[in-house]
C-alpha cells in the first residue's frame, strides 16, 4: 500500500519535473520554431494568467462582478512608470516599486469596494463599470493644469527591471545561452504567474477562500455562519486589486510606454472573458482562458491576408473580428455552457441548478 | 445667471433624451431584474439606421419632415426588431439561470451590436445630412432652439403617453401585474411570456426614438455612442428608483440638469483646475452616491432585494 502510495509521488514529482523543463525550454524552443514575437506573445499570456487569476478572487471565487478590473492594472502600471521614467525624473528600482504598487493598488481595491458593499450582482458590475471609467478619464485629463500622467499622449521611456546593472531591456549571454528581452521577462513573468497560480489554489482550498466561495453560494447564510462578509469581501478586493497592481508595474517596465488607451472598458471585458470562458473559480480553468484567450487574436492576425486571397478584399478587421467572436462566446458560452470550458465542480452544480433541483422543487418552480 | 438658465435648458433637454432611454432599462428591469446592457446599443443601432436612411433620401426630393419621418419608421423597425429578438434568443432561455449568467450574456449582445455596427458603418464619426437648420430664440437671456423645443415636448409627449398606456390599457395592467409576480400574473390568465416580448418591444421602439433624438440634436453617429449614453440612462434608472417608469422619468431629466449645471461650473468652482472634459464623471459620482445614500432611488419603494 505505502509502496504504491510511494509510487505515484514518485511519479507526480517526475511529472512535475518535466513541466518545469518544458516551461524553462519554452521561450528558446519557440523562438527557433515560431520566431520572437511568439515569445513576446507568451510573455503577453502570462501577464494575462496574472490579471485573470486577480479577477478570478473577485468575480470566481467571492461572485462579486467586477467590470472595471482593468483599472487596477491601470493604477499598478502608472504607479510604476510615474516613479521610473523621466516624467518626474525619478527613477526608483523595482523591488521599491512594485511592492508600492501592490499596496496603493490595494488601497484602491479596498476604496473601490467599500461604498459598494451593501450593493449585489447587477448594481455592482456597473458601478464597479463606473470606476474603471472615472479611472481612465483622469489618467487621460490629469495634464493639465499640472502635468501628472501626460494626458493622452502616456508616458515614455520607463525604465525596464533591473538589478545591480543588469537591465532586462538588453541582450545578455549567459552560460552560451543568449538571453535577449524576452527571454529575460519570460523568466521573472513566469515566476509572477506561478506565483499567482500557487497563491490561488492556496488561497481556495483555505479559511479565507471557503469563506469566499460561502459568500458566493449566499451571503446571508454565510454571515449567519460567523463569517464576517463585510471584511471578507474587502479582501476578496484588495487581493484581487494586488495582482492587477502587480501585473501592471511588470506591463510598464516590459513595454517601456503607458497610456489610457491601453486600459479600456473592453480589457476589461477581455479579462472579464478569460475568466468566464475558461472557468469562473476554477484555477485551472482561468489559465487556460488567459492563454486561449491572448493566442486567439495573434492567430486572427493571419484573417486579414485569408481574406485578401480568397475574396480580393479585407472586409472584416481582424480586430474587430476578434471583439465580434468575443461577444458571440459570452452569449453562447453562456447559453450552452455557463460554467466555462474547464468548470470547478461546484460552479458547475451551481450553475446547472435547475438539472439539479430535486423533482418536487422543480415541479414547483416551473 | 444667464449661465444657468442656459444650461438648465441645456440639461433639461439633454434629460429628456436620458430619460427616453432610461425608460428601456427601468421597464426590464421591473420585469425580469435584469440590466439589459445592450439597451444603449439598440439605442445606437436606432440612430445610425436613421443617419443612414436620412443620407440615402437626402438626396431626393422628398420634402425634409417626410425624409425625417422615413427615417424614424426605419429606425423603429430596426431597433423592434432587434430587442424582441435578443429578448427571445439571448434573455428567455435564462430566464431561471443565477443572475450572474443573463448579465453576461448582456455583455456579449451589446459588444455584437457594437462591432457588428462597426463593421456596417465604419469607426468614424457619421455626421448627419444638412436636412434642418435650427432656428435660435433667446429667453431670459439664455438661447435655445426649436429643435431643443420639439425634442423636448416629443420626449415628455412620449413620456406622458406611455404613463397613461400602462395606468389605463389592457396590456397595461397585464405589465405591472406581471412586474408584481410573474406567476400568479400567469395564472390568472396573463400570458407573461407575451407581456415581456411586448416590454422588449415597447423599450426599443422608445429607444429607437430617442436615438434618432441624439443624432439630430448632436448631428452625430458613431458605433460606440450606446455606450455612454446607456450608462447614463441606466443611472437615470437608478436615480428615479429603478423598476419605477415615472422615476425614469424624473431621474432622466435630473440627470440631464445635474450634469449639465456641473459642467457648466467645474470650471469656476475649482478655480480652473477640473474643466468640461470631466463631464461624463458626474453620472458615475451621482449613480455612487445615490447607491450608497439611498439605493431605492428617489421614487423606488422596496429595497430589500436590490440594494
Amino acid at each position: 500500500m505505502s509502496n504504491k502510495i510511494n509510487n505515484l509521488n514518485k511519479y507526480r514529482w517526475l511529472a512535475y519535473g518535466a513541466l518545469g523543463a518544458l516551461l524553462l525550454a519554452l521561450p528558446f524552443i519557440v523562438d527557433a520554431t515560431l520566431g520572437r514575437a511568439w515569445v513576446r506573445i507568451i510573455d503577453v499570456a502570462l501577464l494575462f494568467i496574472m490579471l485573470a487569476l486577480g479577477l478570478n478572487i473577485v468575480v470566481g471565487f467571492a461572485g462579486l462582478l467586477d467590470l472595471g478590473y482593468i483599472a487596477f492594472f491601470a493604477v499598478g502600471a502608472y504607479a510604476y512608470a510615474l516613479f521610473a521614467s523621466p516624467q518626474f525624473d525619478i527613477h526608483w528600482s523595482f523591488l521599491v516599486l512594485l511592492p508600492l504598487g501592490a499596496l496603493v493598488t490595494a488601497v484602491f481595491g479596498i476604496l473601490l469596494g467599500a461604498p459598494t458593499l451593501r450593493l449585489r450582482g447587477d448594481y455592482l458590475a456597473i458601478v464597479t463599470l463606473g470606476f474603471g471609467e472615472i479611472i481612465r478619464i483622469f489618467l487621460t485629463n490629469l495634464n493639465r493644469p499640472l502635468n501628472i500622467t501626460n494626458g493622452p499622449q502616456g508616458i515614455t521611456l520607463i525604465d525596464p527591471l533591473a538589478v545591480g546593472g543588469i537591465a532586462l531591456n538588453k541582450t545578455h549571454i549567459l552560460a552560451g545561452f543568449t538571453i535577449a528581452p524576452v527571454h529575460g521577462y519570460y523568466f521573472v513573468f513566469l515566476a509572477f504567474a506561478l506565483a499567482s497560480i500557487f497563491i490561488s489554489l492556496r488561497l481556495e482550498n483555505s479559511r479565507i477562500g471557503r469563506a469566499w466561495i460561502a459568500i458566493r453560494e449566499d451571503e446571508i447564510a454565510a454571515g449567519a455562519m460567523g463569517i464576517n462578509t463585510r471584511d471578507m469581501k474587502l479582501l476578496a478586493f484588495a487581493m484581487g486589486a494586488t495582482f492587477g497592481g502587480v501585473a501592471g508595474g511588470l506591463f510598464a517596465s516590459f513595454q517601456g510606454f503607458i497610456s489610457p488607451e491601453s486600459f479600456t472598458l473592453l480589457d476589461s471585458i477581455m479579462v472579464l472573458c478569460m475568466v468566464v470562458l475558461g472557468g469562473m473559480g476554477n484555477v485551472g480553468g482561468v489559465v487556460l482562458g488567459a492563454v486561449l484567450l491572448t493566442a486567439l487574436p495573434e492567430a486572427l492576425r493571419y484573417v486579414g491576408p485569408l481574406q485578401q486571397q480568397w475574396l480580393g478584399a479585407v472586409y472584416i478587421d481582424p480586430s474587430d473580428l476578434r471583439m465580434l467572436l468575443f461577444g458571440l462566446a459570452l452569449v453562447l458560452m453562456m447559453l450552452f455552457r455557463p460554467a466555462g470550458l474547464w468548470p470547478s465542480s461546484t460552479r458547475r452544480r451551481e450553475l446547472s441548478a435547475e438539472e439539479d433541483m430535486p423533482a418536487d422543487e422543480k415541479a414547483h418552480a416551473g | 445667471m444667464d449661465i444657468f438658465i442656459q444650461q438648465l435648458i441645456n440639461g433639461l433637454v439633454l434629460g429628456s433624451i436620458y430619460a427616453l432611454v432610461a425608460l428601456g432599462y427601468t421597464m426590464v428591469y421591473g420585469i425580469l431584474g435584469l440590466i439589459n446592457f445592450a439597451h444603449g446599443d439598440i439605442v445606437m443601432v436606432g440612430a445610425l439606421v436613421a443617419l443612414a436612411v436620412a443620407q440615402a433620401l437626402a438626396a431626393s426630393l422628398l420634402p425634409v419632415p417626410l425624409v425625417l419621418l422615413f427615417a424614424t419608421l426605419a429606425a423603429l423597425l430596426v431597433c423592434v426588431a432587434l430587442g424582441v429578438t435578443i429578448e427571445r434568443v439571448a434573455y428567455r432561455p435564462l430566464r431561471r439561470a443565477p443572475r450572474l449568467a443573463p448579465l453576461i450574456t448582456a455583455i456579449g449582445i451589446s459588444i455584437l451590436l457594437q462591432y457588428s455596427a462597426a463593421l456596417i458603418w465604419g469607426k468614424q464619426y457619421i455626421s448627419t445630412p444638412d436636412l434642418i437648420k435650427p432656428e435660435a430664440f433667446t429667453f431670459g437671456g439664455a438661447q435655445f432652439t426649436d429643435l431643443q423645443a420639439f425634442i423636448f415636448l416629443l420626449a415628455c409627449t412620449l413620456m406622458a403617453g406611455l404613463l397613461w398606456f400602462i395606468k389605463a390599457s389592457r396590456i397595461g395592467r397585464a405589465m405591472r401585474a406581471t412586474e408584481q409576480n410573474a406567476e400568479v400574473a400567469g395564472l390568472m390568465g396573463v400570458d407573461t411570456n407575451r407581456i415581456i416580448s411586448f416590454t422588449f418591444f415597447l423599450g426599443s421602439a422608445i429607444g429607437a426614438i430617442a436615438g434618432v433624438m441624439v443624432v439630430l440634436y448632436y448631428g452625430l453617429g458613431h458605433y460606440f455612442m450606446g455606450f455612454m449614453l446607456g450608462l447614463k440612462a441606466f443611472t437615470a434608472a437608478v436615480l428615479g428608483g429603478i423598476g419605477n417608469v415615472a422615476g425614469a422619468m424624473l431621474g432622466g431629466l435630473l440627470l440631464g440638469v445635474i450634469e449639465s449645471l456641473a459642467a457648466g461650473y467645474i470650471g469656476d468652482l475649482t478655480g480652473g483646475v477640473l474643466g468640461s472634459n470631466y463631464r461624463d464623471i458626474f453620472a458615475f459620482l451621482v449613480l455612487i452616491l445615490v447607491l450608497v445614500l439611498r439605493p431605492s432611488g428617489i421614487m423606488g419603494q422596496h429595497t430589500s432585494e436590490r440594494a
